[in-house]
């Protein structure tokens, strides 16, 4: 089974956002970058999936030059090789024209199965996969669980909303997007990290896959969340805090 | 100009995305229909009620959905169409988008009328900062509104017309084959019925610490839930999670502890009564919904607060 696995680098879960000088977007400057979680968990699905039938795992990234750290990192985990598409500034792309590079990228791999995770911790639209479907023309399924092959293509069991699945079937070629959480994620081994340094990173620019297309979304501007609610903080030492914010509980809300 | 509101029988987030349509129609001067596969009744202001029906549409699959409602929308022509941001939108909405070249503006939580442009409020880095979207191009432009952010009773009661679409379907442009809809174990935990819950989140660390926060549940009495990557690494059961793929609580008191407040979390808890946020970043998303707040290392809070209560007592 040869699996494309889509993967995106991301800022840490824990940075410190800022708005740049702009207002269009935050301050990149002194992040720490890592993969996006959820797609890590793909990738870890496309592991698996090939060690139970063989084949191949292909990670394919649209990011700028530093994105090279998280692709590493991907074959380390035991990726055969890397797709990177590098582009330094993906302001102007809108999830389509993202997923359009991704495609131009994929005509020459034929795929049996694209994994994609469930959304992005930055954008977040949660897009990506069924807009690549649509284009490549694959069946596809969304916030997946299991995936199990079958004769005649693959039956997946996906996450419904409040405590729901469903079980589906469909034939391969196919797209799925990866629920987070659904097995343990492997850390590289030293041997992974060692192996990793001589794999293949096929390399293209956005250019080359045809560039931008005008985009049908664009983000005007960005800002911290206007608090609509007020909030009491307490604050001072530890104590003290914990002391007011009883006082405050028993005696204002109520509730204990 | 026209406004297409198509909603899914399932929950009552069709019917805000409904409340949403009316208001926004009303902003820009226009008239909102409605859709939905099926034949539910509805009492509801609208231009049109379409009730779009097929056999091939009985179980839901996101070639079915996405090849019927872009006929519909090639009838219709609406300029807007709103979903609600359903599990089931998520998975065709991007599809039915793409088929027609456009980009749908996922997640909105509010938007505004500008000289007669709509602008889209939506959260990127996990609720931590907010965007105002915008729609380039042509018609149609698609949005699905997150749960919550508009209100379902607002919506404006009436007879709309009715009229029956029946798209052209065939059974071999259904590729995927859906089962029937399952429940794995009858849940053991109640947390909708908890009148005191205390929430753990990211911000605790390790597995070794969660008996720290049960400490702290036990003190007032509350349950012990936890937002969802708590419960993926297995340090509590799946049971006790909050959220948009757990459990939907209000109680009369939430206290989140090293939680964030991801926009997937704040849909499974903001209708509790009083929130309470303990968490070392202030800019927290999860302080916009707290009532009171302490912004601290939970290690030292969390033993200070365990003394309190017992204080109290």
């Amino acid at each position: 089974m040869k699996i494309v696995v889509c993967i995106k680098q991301v800022p840490a879960r824990d940075s410190q956002l800022r708005i740049a000088g702009s207002g269009r977007w935050i301050q990149e400057d002194d992040f720490t970058y890592e993969i996006n979680e959820p797609d890590a968990y793909a990738l870890e699905a496309g592991l698996q999936l090939k060690e139970k039938h063989t084949g191949e795992v292909v990670v394919m990234c649209l990011g700028p030059a530093r994105a090279s750290q998280t692709i590493r990192e991907a074959l380390a985990k035991g990726a055969d090789r890397a797709i990177h598409i590098e582009e330094e500034d993906l302001g102007g792309f809108d999830p389509l024209a993202a997923a359009r590079l991704m495609a131009a990228a994929l005509k020459t791999e034929a795929p049996d199965l694209v994994l994609t995770g469930l959304q992005s911790d930055d954008l977040g639209y949660g897009q990506t996969g069924p807009i690549l479907a649509e284009i490549l023309g694959l069946p596809h399924a969304t916030i997946i669980m299991e995936v199990d092959k079958v004769d005649g293509g693959i039956r997946v069991k996906r996450e419904l909303e409040d405590g729901w699945f469903q079980h589906v079937e469909m034939p391969l070629p196919a797209l799925l997007s990866i629920q987070s959480g659904i097995s343990k994620l492997r850390y590289a081994t030293l041997m992974g990290i060692k192996k990793a340094k001589t794999k293949e990173v096929k390399r293209f620019t956005a250019a080359d896959l045809g560039g931008a297309s005008s985009p049908s979304i664009t983000i005007d501007r960005v800002y911290l969340p206007e608090r609509t609610k007020r909030t009491q903080l307490f604050e001072g030492n530890p104590q003290e805090a914990a002391a007011k914010l009883v006082e405050k509980l028993r005696f204002e809300a109520r509730v204990l | 100009m026209s406004i297409l509101v198509v909603m899914e029988q399932r929950g009552g987030m069709s019917l805000e995305t409904l409340a949403a349509g009316q208001q926004l129609a009303k902003e820009l001067g226009t008239t909102v229909s409605g859709a939905l596969v099926g034949s539910e009744p509805l009492s509801a202001e609208l231009d049109k009620l379409y009730l779009i029906e097929h056999e091939l549409l009985k179980d839901y699959t996101p070639d079915g959905y996405t090849s019927a409602l872009r006929q519909l929308i090639a009838h219709v022509t609406p300029d807007y169409v709103l979903f609600p941001h359903t599990y089931q939108v998520r998975d065709f909405l991007p599809k039915l988008a793409t088929a027609l070249g456009k980009v749908a503006v996922s997640d909105v939580i509010h938007h505004r009328v500008e000289n007669g442009d709509v602008v889209l409020v939506r959260q990127l880095f996990q609720g931590k900062v907010s965007a105002d979207v915008r729609f380039q191009g042509g018609a149609p432009h698609f949005a699905s509104l997150q749960a919550g952010a508009y209100r379902a009773d607002q919506v404006v009661s009436g007879q709309p017309p009715v009229e029956k679409f029946v798209p052209t379907l065939s059974a071999a442009e259904i590729r995927t084959r859906p089962g029937e809809r399952f429940r794995e174990s009858a849940r053991a935990v109640d947390l909708g019925a908890a009148e005191l819950i205390v929430a753990v989140g990211r911000g605790i660390k390790e597995a070794d610490n969660i008996p720290l926060v049960q400490q702290l549940a036990d003190a007032i009495g509350a349950e012990l839930a936890a937002s969802r990557p708590i419960c993926d690494a297995g340090w509590l059961p799946m049971e006790r999670q909050v959220g948009s793929s757990g459990q939907t609580v209000g109680p009369k008191m939430y206290m989140a502890v090293g939680i964030s407040g991801a926009i997937q979390h704040l849909v499974g808890m903001k209708g509790s009564r009083v929130v309470v946020a303990i968490n070392k970043d202030a800019n927290a998303p999860i302080f916009e919904i707290a009532d009171y707040g302490i912004v601290g290392d939970l290690f030292q809070v969390v033993p200070a607060l365990i003394e309190e209560f017992k204080r109290a007592k």
